[in-house]
């Protein structure tokens, strides 16, 4: 039994202000990373020492493009919490702390953002 | 008045290492690796995109000795790192706590992270050859 009342209870996010979605989206990415790591793994393996033309080619199909923009936002977001948790549990002081993950956050966005448009350029312009 | 020494809680260092927390921390610093490791990923995309001769310089370092090592240790970590991470996904489905379940899907992975880093290894030299 409680004492408290179910708008107390809806708000009980606790004083880091949200719920399990850190914890969640890193499953849902994981999820997605499983199927999507084992074929980017087996098509590189198949084109082991590939010609840029050969290269090109694959990755302009409409599948493969997709699947790798795929792996990509899936992949940076997936190391972007991952990396929140070793500085949240690593990382002392807290300015430093904040500092490192915006900073983390802030280079796999550009990461992301600069794969993603390698693979699209490849895609239409070759 | 005296100062009395507290007791401290035992160190890191006087523990056994076990097979559960010896992939507990493995996951972290091959999910770290991995992440440093994308800037290999963007590398490649990029000098791709950029055009054939940057592709070719790119292709150029990773066909080194020294980007053989990186690739080595990468594919490694990525097939360790997806292993125990459907490991984890178990868990979290509620199943395989049990202490010998543990050490069981602990060697499982580290075994099946070995043999497909082989595998990997093996068909990819292969088709290079071919």
């Amino acid at each position: 039994m409680t004492l408290r009342t179910p708008v107390a209870r809806a708000r009980g996010l606790g004083s880091a202000k949200e719920g399990v979605h850190h914890w969640w989206m890193q499953r849902v990415t994981a999820v997605a990373l499983v199927p999507l790591t084992l074929w980017f793994v087996a098509s590189l393996v198949g084109m082991a020492g590939a010609e840029y033309a050969e290269m090109r080619d694959w990755v302009s199909h409409p599948v493969t493009a997709t699947l790798l923009i795929s792996l990509i936002v899936a992949t940076f977001y997936h190391a972007a919490l991952g990396m929140q948790v070793v500085y949240e549990d690593y990382v002392q002081p807290h300015g430093l702390k904040i500092v490192v993950d915006i900073a983390t956050k802030l280079i796999f966005f550009a990461f992301a953002v600069a794969s993603i448009f390698s693979v699209l350029k490849l895609a239409f312009a070759g | 008045m005296a100062v009395r020494e507290r007791p401290l809680s035992p160190h890191l260092q006087i523990y056994r290492p076990q097979i559960t927390s010896v992939l507990s921390i493995l996951h972290r610093l091959t999910g770290v690796a991995l992440g440093v490791g994308t800037i290999v990923l963007v590398w490649w995309l990029v000098a791709a995109a950029v055009g054939p001769d940057a592709f070719e310089g790119a292709q150029g370092f990773l066909g080194s000795v020294f980007g053989y090592l990186i690739l080595f240790g990468w594919s490694w970590a990525l097939f360790y790192h997806l292993c125990n991470g459907i490991r984890h996904l178990v868990w979290d489905a509620g199943w395989g706590f049990d202490l010998d379940v543990l050490a069981k899907t602990g060697w499982l992975t580290v075994g099946a992270s070995v043999a497909l880093t082989v595998l990997a290894w093996i068909i990819g030299l292969a088709s290079m050859g071919g």
